[in-house]
Parts: C-alpha cells; structure tokens; sequence
C-alpha cells in the first residue's frame, strides 16, 4: 500500500489505478482443439467444420496433443507450474455461437499456474516491473455471431469455422499499475509469444484478445479504500487498451467524487470500449458471479503429463526476448534502446542482425542500418526479409565499405540502393559501378579553396558566429565532385578558414 | 427350419453355404415386421428398399468370393440412437423427429462394413431416458409375451423385435440396464460390455460416463459374433480402451474347469425380489455348478448408494449432454411466440424450443442434473454421487479378488403392465437396482434367460465380470445355454 501511495504522489493524482487482464491467445495448431478441422482465419463461413465442432448429436472431442505442447511451452517461458495431472471440464451456458452449449474448458485444474513476466521501457517510462500470473488455461474458442441489421430487421448469422480452435486463457494478478504498463505488458507479452511460435498474435483477426479489469485505490484518512471494479470488453488493440484503461480511471475517479461508492458496494460492471467516441459504456451489472455448472467431462480423459514431457518442453525452448535484449548489448554492445528495437522486430529481424555480424558488418553501424534502412523499407514495401532480397552478407558487406571509408554513410545510400536494385550486386561492384572511389586530401583541399574562393559570404557568416553555415557547402561540393566525402569538406573549409588561409 | 427361429450363427452358416441369400433373410424377416410390428410398435422406421438394396449388395459380393465377415447378410435393428446417414435418428424425441444425421457413427460404420443389412430402427425411451419405452415419442412397445405389458426400456423396440423373430440381431444401450432389463422382460440375451469396449462415437450421449452399446440376441453366440464386428478400439472416441478386442466368437469355448461364482447377498435376499424370479436365479445358480461354478456368497455393502449414485451422475452429464438441443443449429424449433415484445427473444426461443421439444422425464432429469450441478449443490450431490461411485466400485474390486463372475437378478420383477409406473417415477427409477452397479463401476454384463414366471413371463439372469472379462463372461453365458439346451425360442404371435 505504501508503494502505491508512492506512486500516487509521484504521478500527483491522488489514487493509484490497478489492473488485471484477461488475455485470451489463439494457439496456431493446424488443427482444432478437439477436431481434425482446420483453424485457418478468414475462410467462407461455416467451410470448417465437422460433426465435432458443430456439436452434432453423438458426436466425440478427440483432444489435439499440439495445443497441449503449445501450453506448455507458453506456460514455461511465463515461468509457470505446469500441472502434472489437468483435465477438461465443462462451461455449461446457452448462446448461438457455442453449439453444444456449453465450452470444454479447464475449471479447477488449469495446465499453467502462477508464474510471470517483467516488463521495463527502455526509455524508462516506468520502472521496470515484475507481473505475476494467477493461471493459463486451454479452453475451446466460441463461434462467431454475425449480426446484420440492415433495413430495421435483426438478422443473427453464425459462423463456427472459429469454434473449437484452442484458446490460452492467460489470467494476470492486479499487479499493472498505469495504462502504459498495461501496454507494454501485452507488447512484451505478444512479442514472446511470437518467439515461441505458439500464436500469431494478431488483434484485428482475434488471435489475441484481451478484457482489462480496472478499479481504483484511493488513501481516505490513512486507509485505502478500493472504487468497484470495472471489466472491459471490445478492446482491439494495445493503444484501445491504453485508452480504454486511461479512460476508465479517470471515469471512476469522477464517479467516486459524486458518490463515493466503494467496492463491494455496487456490482461488478461490464463496461464496452468505443473506439470512436473513446469511451467506456455499461453493458451489464452482475449481482453475483454468473453459474456455469462446471464439472469433469466425461468424453475426455484426463491429460497427465510427465517429467519427461515437461523435460522435453524446456529442451525445445529457444532464447527468449528478455534474455536476447541482454545479450545482445553484452556481445554487441549495444545500447539498450537498440537491442530492444531489433528485438521487438522479432527473430528474423535478430537473426538478420547476427548473422550480418557474423559475416563482418561492425554491429553498432548494422544495427542502425537496419534500423534506419531495412526496416522502412520492409514497413514501406509491406515485405519480409527474405522478399527483399537484400542478404545479411550483403548488409555486412555494405558497412564494412562504409565503416573502411570506401564510401560515405549519404553515397552509402546509393549503394544501397543500386544493390536492391541488382539483387546479384556485391557491394563492391555497386561501388564500382557507381563510380565511387575515395578523393585524395590534396584534391579535396584545391576542391576547398574553390569553394570558399567562390563563397565569400559564407566565410563571413561563419565568422559571423554560426558554423552550420558550412553545410551549404556539401551541395556545391557534390556537384563538383560527387565523391567527396561530405564530412571531410566540413572539416578542410573550417581549417582553411580558422587557420587564416582564406 | 423357418428362419425367425434360427439363431444369427444358424443363419450366417446357411448364408455362408449359400443354401440361402441375405436378399431372402432380409426379404422373410421384413415380411414379418409388416405382418406383427402393427401389435408390437418395436419398429420405429423401416426402409424396405434399402434393406432389400443392402442385402443384395452383400449377396453380389459372396457371389464374386469377397471374404466376408461371419454376419455379412445377417440382418440388425438398431435403437434409434445410433447415428445413421441412410435413416433417421429421432431418440425417440420429437426434438430429433425426422433429424438426418451426415455421419455414420462408429458402430453403424463397423456394421456397414462388416456387411449386415438394416431392418429399421426400434423404439426407446426419449433420448434413452425411461424403462419401458413410454417416453417415447412414438408411443409404448409392447412385450411380445404379453402385449399390455412393456417390453421393457429403454432399449425395448430391440428387445421385443427379437423376442418376437422379426430380427435375429439388435443393437441396443445400456446407461443404467437399458439393455439388460428389456432383454430379461422379453426373454432375450443382452451385452452391456466393459465401458470402453466399444466406441461411443455417433451414439447420441445420455450419461456419457455411463453409456455402452452392446448387442441383443437369442443367444451369446450370436452376441459374441456381434461383438467380433462392433468392439475394438476407435480413435474417434476417447474413452475407447487401446486394446485390440479379443475373438469373442472364437473363444466361446474356451471355458475354463472351475470358476468362482459370487452370489451377491444384498440382492438375492433383498425383500423386493419377486419369489418366482429369486427361484429362477437359484435354478440358474444350480445350472452353473454343474456346469464347474463354486458358488459362494459375497457382500456388496454400498448396493443400497446404487440407485441414488446414479440418479445423481446421470441426470448430471444428461442436463449438459442435451443442452445441444436448443433449436439454434439442427432439429426441432418451436414457432415464434404470439408477437410479444420480449426483452430476450433469444431466450424466449430456447424456452419455448425446450418446453415443447422434449418430453416430461427428459425435463425431470435435466432439471434434476441442473439443479445437482449448480452452484452450492454442486459438493452435496455431484461430487458427493462421485464419491460414492469410488467406494461402488472398490466394492466391486474386492468381490473379485474371491470370485470370477457374479451372478444375480437383472430386475426385482417380471414385465410390468403398460401404464404402471408411467406416473411414479421413483417406483420406475427402482428398476434400475440390480443393473446400475455394472454401469457405475464399467462391468461387463450379461443378462440372459433362465426361466418363466408362472403367468408364462420371461425372467433374466445377471452375469457380471471384471472389467475387460468381457469374452469369459461370454464364455459362461453360452456353456449356462448349451447346458440348458437352450434354442431361439421368439414368442407366439398370430
């Protein structure tokens, strides 16, 4: 408590907001969770799927071992206890979307429990911070439900391509203390799972799904007293989330100015965000908690997991964004900020890296090569690496040349460019074929004096007190020579002039 | 010899001599379900066509020396719970009147394959939900031994098609004795197998923990062939046992000198036991002596937790089980209410839908599961009933460290009149007492004919193994008929 009073007064507003969140991950299994259907986004509705998933009568769920190993790699990267003995149980509750209705879920025996996950900002938004997990559970996702209400007529369409494709329900302690931690939870959240290979992560086509839990505490007269907690639903991306929760707590800090009603002492509300209007809207109020009726079911066995499975999970795990975002400023030095730049870019992107080092690119420079260069290209072009053609050989090759003073960073670009161009090019014979060779200190002095013979009143407006009158220079200098290096012509004209010369 | 009083391996042996064609098997048993199903209602749809075009097939394949399964051309009716493209699955419901379903469950596939023809679909309780087929949508079958009284439930409609030889095999399930007792009241044989034995895929579920399909016939032969066809390992199903089923068929013989027979005390000396059927299981247990039995009593001390264990577990996994039958995908939907505004019309949908779709036990047991399930019953009934289960079949585990095999009463009575117990259903639930046991702990069990009361009534003994003792069951089931001479004997209809 003292450490949130801390924060309040940090941050001068005079309540600490807490959130917890419900992510619900789409695990990318070729197949369902209990079929052999394929989990394939954006097919024509009601194309995938099978007696199972349709919960036709006398129909059986046969559980796909792939969502099992999914879960348990997540729940070992979350640091999670993997249970050695789960089992499935049913979510018993009627809606058109569920056709058997009710969802095979895991109640009481989730795979995944505790565990957590730290997050930090490597411009030091926050404090770096450490989330706790209350469990992860594997559940069946629901159908969709199309409502089509054109012409004043409610029409309700269902697709179930979705229903049955495995969901990981991963469930935070109220340990996020700011939207913006919120944020970089799911960021940080989303990119590991995308290391692990385990979801697609993508909002917009529902792989990842998310509710926040929001309330407030408030320090009344030395205790803290807690405002009733708000669930939100309909967020669609990181920023929603960000807002919606920004939104939230501002909202209820109004409301307890006007009522002062505490938690317990209202029901738990079901808020939806509206992403246009950017506020939170009342759906529903639940006095008590609604009764799903769980209980084992009976068409699937038990899932017991050994030593060896969980042995084997943790043998399969590859490095971790955490653990690269680290290593990579040991090894490469680099500053944080860049690791976690080309980290966030994913391991192709990290590979990329590595591998242009490997092959003699000087890291500092490759690094921000890519993230100057490759990266708005890649953006800008909507590809992926291996579509751009432009190898991590290649990309060390380039700044090697530009690190050995062969080529300029400004004719670096053209090389670049010309490489892109000739996919079969080495940096060399785009150097050559631009006709780039570097200019000998006695033509770039005679080059110099020219110039400053010609401009008379730069000379003066550079003795007048401001140097980056210089940088007028380099176009005329590119001109006359389009090898000279842009630097250097700086330096020479400042010598000439400083030293009397002109 | 007319062919309704052979047996299916009397039958198979002439198809497979080709002294006659399935096409004429199928064509005789038909010509008797036109002429005798009027006074039974074992029968709740026929497809002549396709059966003739089934047994024709299978015909055409003997004739270009395909190797056949034993049964190919022994022709099967099946409870009208079993999934089938090429025939309507109604579980005795008006929710499914009419319902087709896309697939083959795996047991009609097995079936198909193995190439026995259909003769139709028999009657049952709604969604198997009864013990004498009055849940049924499609009124009662009537006990061909006695037509005002009930061919038993809720496997009745393959009972009584047997007992009467309009079909010399049946499929049937048994949740809590649907096979047992509707066999014992028509005086025919019945499997319920090792839960797990076969494949549940495509039965429409009742009480998933505790369904199991099985065969119906005149005698254990002609069940052990049915069960080299429809047993065995399904990856569809996982609660299938992984294990490669024994020849049943073949091992028929194979009974060993002496065995162990357990008698169990609470049942043969439980007062609701009618006298004339206590007589006919104590002949039976002298049959079994001279057949090598040592017959010892044993004690089953949770006998009395049987019924309400059940009642309890079954109308749990029920009230999930039919929540599917909501009239949002498939099957019945009631028609819109009278223009009302309603907040919900969506629950107003399910409400009406599940008032008129299913009938009044199916209602009392999906609320009785509901209520069991829900939040602050949940302890004191659910896991209570589980509970119960464990020490249910722990009794049973120490029973079988001293015996091999229990023998007992399949129902404490003979067939009931139609009507009796329609109206009171705990007199109903009562049936259930001695068959339940087998369910809750996974048994096979057999139940078989030994006998008649005096009015002339069918009475049925129990023969109940360890789990996976599926074949000796069997095996001592056949050596009880062979030492009875037991033969096909389907009633007297005119």
């Amino acid at each position: 408590m003292e450490a949130e009073s801390g924060t309040a007064l940090m941050n001068s507003i005079p309540y600490s907001v807490v959130i917890g969140l419900e992510v619900h991950v789409q695990l990318k299994t070729k197949s369902k969770l209990f079929c052999r259907c394929s989990t394939e986004f954006g097919r024509p509705p009601n194309t995938q799927v099978c007696p199972v998933c349709l919960g036709l009568p006398g129909a059986l769920p046969v559980l796909n071992k792939r969502a099992i190993e999914y879960a348990i790699r997540t729940g070992l990267s979350l640091n999670s206890q993997i249970a050695s003995f789960t089992k499935w149980d049913r979510k018993n509750y009627f809606y058109p979307d569920l056709p058997k209705g009710y969802q095979t879920s895991q109640f009481d025996l989730p795979i995944c429990s505790r565990g957590f996950l730290d997050i930090s900002d490597s411009k030091g938004a926050f404090e770096p911070k450490r989330i706790r997990f209350v469990r992860a559970h594997l559940e069946e996702d629901a159908g969709k439900s199309m409502h089509d209400e054109k012409a004043g007529k409610a029409d309700s369409r269902i697709d179930l391509n979705r229903a049955g494709t495995p969901l990981l329900e991963i469930v935070t302690e109220p340990d996020l203390r700011s939207p913006q931690e919120a944020r970089a939870f799911l960021t940080e959240l989303r990119l590991l799972l995308l290391y692990l290979d385990v979801s697609d992560c993508n909002m917009q086509e529902g792989s990842l799904r998310c509710d926040a839990n929001v309330n407030l505490h408030i320090p009344v007269e030395g205790k803290v007293v807690a405002t009733p907690i708000t669930e939100i639903k309909n967020l669609n991306s990181f920023r929603a989330v960000e807002r919606a929760v920004a939104y939230e707590s501002t909202r209820q800090w109004d409301q307890w100015k006007i009522d002062a009603v505490a938690l317990g002492q209202r029901p738990k509300q079901t808020r939806g965000w509206d992403d246009v209007q950017g506020v939170t809207i009342l759906q529903r109020e639940k006095e008590e908690s609604s009764d799903y009726r769980y209980f084992p079911c009976p068409d699937l066995v038990p899932v017991i997991l050994n030593q060896s499975d969980l042995t084997d999970a943790q043998a399969s795990l590859c490095e971790l964004p955490a653990a690269i975002r680290s290593r990579l400023v040991q090894q490469y030095e680099l500053k944080d900020y860049d690791s976690d730049v080309i980290v966030s870019q994913g391991k192709a992107i990290v590979d990329y890296f590595e591998q242009a080092v490997a092959s003699g690119g000087p890291a500092k420079r490759v690094s921000s090569w890519i993230q100057q260069d490759i990266l708005r290209l890649l953006n800008e072009r909507q590809q992926s690496l291996s579509e751009l053609g432009f190898s991590a050989e290649r990309l060390a090759d380039l700044t090697k040349a530009i690190e050995a003073g062969v080529v300029d960073t400004s004719r670096g670009k053209e090389v670049f460019a010309k490489m892109l161009d000739q996919p079969n090019l080495s940096a060399q014979a785009a150097i050559e074929a631009l006709g780039i060779k570097s200019v000998g200190e006695d033509e770039l002095m005679v080059l110099c004096r020219q110039l400053l013979t010609d401009n008379s009143k730069v000379i003066a407006e550079y003795r007048g007190g401001n140097p980056k009158a210089l940088a007028t220079l380099i176009g005329q200098a590119k001109k006359k020579n389009p090898n000279a290096d842009p630097r250097k012509v700086q330096e020479i004209c400042k010598q000439l002039i400083d030293s009397g010369a002109v | 010899m007319e062919l309704h009083l052979a047996s299916a391996a009397e039958i198979s042996r002439q198809l497979v001599t080709k002294q006659i064609s399935a096409k004429e098997v199928v064509h005789h048993f038909l010509s008797r379900i036109s002429r005798l199903d009027a006074g039974l209602n074992a029968f709740v749809h026929i497809d002549t066509e396709l059966s003739l075009h089934q047994a024709e097939q299978i015909d055409n394949r003997r004739a270009s020396g395909d190797a056949l399964n034993p049964l190919a051309g022994v022709p099967i009716a099946i409870k009208d719970l079993l999934c089938t493209t090429d025939m309507p699955t109604t579980c005795g419901s008006r929710f499914c009147a009419g319902y087709m379903s896309p697939y083959d469950g795996t047991v009609i596939a097995r079936m198909r394959a193995a190439g026995m023809p259909w003769l139709g679909k028999t009657n049952l309780d709604e969604f198997a939900m009864g013990g004498s087929t009055e849940t049924s949508i499609f009124g009662a079958t009537r006990n061909p031994w006695d037509v005002g009284r009930t061919s038993g439930g809720s496997s009745g409609g393959s009972a009584a098609c047997v007992a009467a030889g309009l079909a010399p095999l049946a499929i049937g399930t048994d949740t809590g004795g649907s096979i047992r007792q509707p066999a014992a009241f028509c005086g025919v044989s019945g499997f319920k197998p090792t839960y797990g034995s076969v494949s549940r895929y495509g039965v429409v579920a009742y009480a998933s923990s505790l369904d199991q399909v099985g065969p119906m016939a005149h005698t254990v032969e002609d069940l052990a062939l049915a069960m080299d066809v429809i047993s065995g390992h399904d990856p569809l199903d996982s609660t299938s046992l992984p294990r490669v089923a024994p020849g049943y068929a073949a091992g028929l013989s194979q009974t060993p000198l002496r065995f162990r027979v357990g008698v169990v005390r609470e049942q043969i000396e439980s007062e609701g036991l009618n006298p004339e059927v206590r007589a006919a299981i104590v002949n039976a247990l002298s049959v079994l002596k001279d057949c090598g039995g040592e017959v010892r009593e044993i004690s089953l001390p949770h006998s009395k937790s049987w019924v309400p264990a059940y009642y309890v577990i079954a109308p749990c996994e029920a009230s999930s089980n039919l929540s599917r039958f909501d009239g949002a995908h498939f099957g019945f939907r009631a028609a819109s209410g009278d223009g009302e505004k309603s907040s919900s019309p969506l629950v107003d949908m399910y409400s009406r839908t599940r008032s008129q779709g299913f009938g009044a036990e199916v209602k009392r047991r999906i609320m009785l599961g509901t209520y069991a399930l829900s939040a602050g019953y949940y302890d004191a009934y659910y896991l209570k009933a589980l509970q119960v289960r464990r020490l249910i079949r722990h009794d049973f585990d120490l029973a079988f460290q001293d015996v091999d095999l229990l023998v007992g009463p399949v129902t404490p009575n003979v067939a009931f009149r139609l009507g009796e117990k329609v109206d009171d259903p705990l007199q109903m639930y009562l049936e259930d007492l001695y068959t339940v046991g087998a369910n809750l702990a996974g048994l096979p069990a057999l139940a078989i004919p030994c006998g008649r009361s005096q009015a002339g009534l069918p009475i049925g003994v129990q023969l109940q193994g360890k789990p996976l003792d599926d074949a000796f069951v069997l095996q001592i089931g056949h050596r009880y008929q062979q030492a009875i001479g037991w033969r096909p004997s389907p009633a007297p209809l005119s």
